[in-house]
């Protein structure tokens, strides 16, 4: 597993692509089923919803599992789940402006200005959309490597977002995003963590060989 | 269930009733887990027999009723109200019961009680939400001693022609039509009379969104969401929510000179 070979690697991201689909095909097998429960509309959205969280974590997950791993093919996966997380966002808000809204804008606007966890889930989005549109080996190009990777950090501000925007709209029991909010603080911390041990390694003047996962391979190889 | 007989009774919706599934699977009892379909999947362990129900506090006669007695007290009828949940969705429910006055009669309740206070079952053995703490339990609701007497207060023992099933809060709870669903409290255990306003369960969870009063409006929003809209269940379209929930001329003259804003 510590060098699959190109072949392999493709079949593993045929195999990711299809396994990021099942969420969605699961919602719409429970609807052609009439399967969703009494309120089918807000299960959908809602979970569309969470979806796009867990694929916020799923995508966060990539790097420290490959620090720790060592298996430095995982980053080649990152992209799709990155672009799966802003797949469900987008199925998220258009179940939002559509069976919510019904695409009335002046009430979408109020919303968007009067409920901070529409705000908050509406900044999410937006944060995304970037991310999302230079999501292509020409655009880490044209930003060059530094530049892009500053404005991919953004998905920390993002995850962060998202998982308020899921707290604030609960009646009551914040269990469930406590556990979110949980995983996204270990995820958040490993990095800080490592980043903070890597200054003091600095500071110490030790020469210090680049770690193997600050080296980042932003063009990939076809 | 049991079959549970009764007669029409008055202030029924010619609304259609919302299909028996969804009012039996798509339920608030958090004593039974805070997702909608705990309460059908958890609540069948609820031990309802033998039930009965305390009516004490600022009361002539307290008394101790069986839940068989209580069946008796009064004909049971037949009522269709709509419910509107603070969440923003909503139902037509074929509610069987009696006016909660022709209880309160019977106990005679004295000059000085104002309030009415309402207890649900405590079942530590078969509630499993009780251990976390996500309300203070016992539930607690309330009304004003006017709105309880108001003959639209069901005291409700079954639906769709049988026996309340566990998840809507077997084996008897209250109907408050005009009020958001929560402060129609689920099995009831005790009903008290008292002289100050009651401190409720969600008014104490969230004294800033959850107000004593509770009254639909859709022209006071919740802190979080808006409630000028619901979706009743089984319709795709949203529905414009009614003042007082459509019962504003029955009601609306118990809430003469007060601002509804400020008492929400």
């Amino acid at each position: 597993m510590k060098n699959p070979s190109p072949a392999a690697i493709s079949a593993i991201k045929v195999f990711l692509f299809l396994l990021c689909l099942l969420p969605l095909a699961h919602l719409a097998w429970g609807a052609w089923q009439d399967a969703l429960g009494a309120n089918p509309i807000e299960f959908v959205t809602r979970s569309l919803g969470t979806w796009t969280l867990k694929f916020l974590l799923i995508t966060l997950t990539v790097t420290p599992l490959r620090r720790l791993s060592g298996w430095h093919w995982l980053l080649r996966l990152r992209r799709m789940l990155g672009l799966y997380a802003f797949f469900y966002g987008s199925l998220h808000l258009s179940s939002y402006l559509w069976w919510d809204q019904f695409f009335d804008w002046s009430a979408i606007a109020k919303d968007i200005l009067k409920r901070p966890f529409i705000t908050v889930g509406m900044s999410a989005f937006l944060l995304m959309t970037p991310l999302a549109l230079t999501s292509n080996a020409w655009a880490i190009r044209r930003l060059g490597g530094r530049r892009w990777q500053a404005l991919h950090r953004s998905i920390y501000v993002i995850a962060i977002l998202g998982v308020l925007h899921y707290a604030w709209l609960i009646k009551k029991d914040l269990f469930l995003p406590l556990i979110y909010f949980v995983l996204l603080a270990l995820l958040l911390g490993i990095r800080a963590w490592w980043r903070n041990q890597e200054r003091r390694g600095q500071q110490a003047g030790k020469y210090l060989t680049p770690r193997r996962g600050r080296i980042i391979p932003l063009v990939v190889r076809r | 269930g049991e079959r549970l007989a009764s007669r029409p009774g008055p202030h029924s919706t010619g609304e259609t009733p919302t299909p028996y599934k969804s009012i039996a699977s798509y339920n608030n009892f958090y004593e039974f887990g805070t997702d909608k379909t705990d309460p059908f999947e958890h609540a069948q362990r609820l031990r309802i027999q033998p039930w009965t129900l305390r009516v004490e506090g600022l009361v002539q006669r307290p008394r101790t009723f069986g839940i068989e007695e209580l069946l008796r007290l009064a004909p049971l009828e037949e009522r269709i109200y709509r419910l509107r949940c603070v969440e923003g969705w909503s139902m037509v429910i074929p509610w069987i019961g009696y006016s909660l006055e022709h209880l309160l009669k019977t106990v005679e309740p004295l000059g000085n009680a104002r309030y009415v206070e309402f207890i649900s079952a405590t079942q530590s053995d078969t509630m499993p939400e009780l251990r976390r703490r996500v309300l203070d339990w016992p539930y607690t609701e309330g009304l004003r001693l006017d709105e309880a007497r108001h003959p639209l207060s069901l005291l409700v023992f079954g639906l769709y022609g049988e026996v309340l099933p566990k998840q809507n809060g077997a084996p008897l709870r209250l109907a408050v039509p005009w009020k958001y669903g929560f402060k129609s409290a689920k099995s009831l255990v005790a009903i008290r009379l008292v002289e100050k306003e009651p401190l409720t369960s969600w008014v104490k969870a969230g004294p800033g969104e959850y107000g004593f009063y509770s009254n639909v409006n859709p022209t006071v929003d919740h802190p979080r969401w808006s409630q000028a809209r619901e979706r009743r269940i089984g319709e795709f379209f949203k529905r414009e929510t009614l003042m007082f929930n459509g019962y504003g001329d029955q009601v609306a003259s118990l809430y003469n000179g007060m601002d509804l804003k400020k008492y929400f």
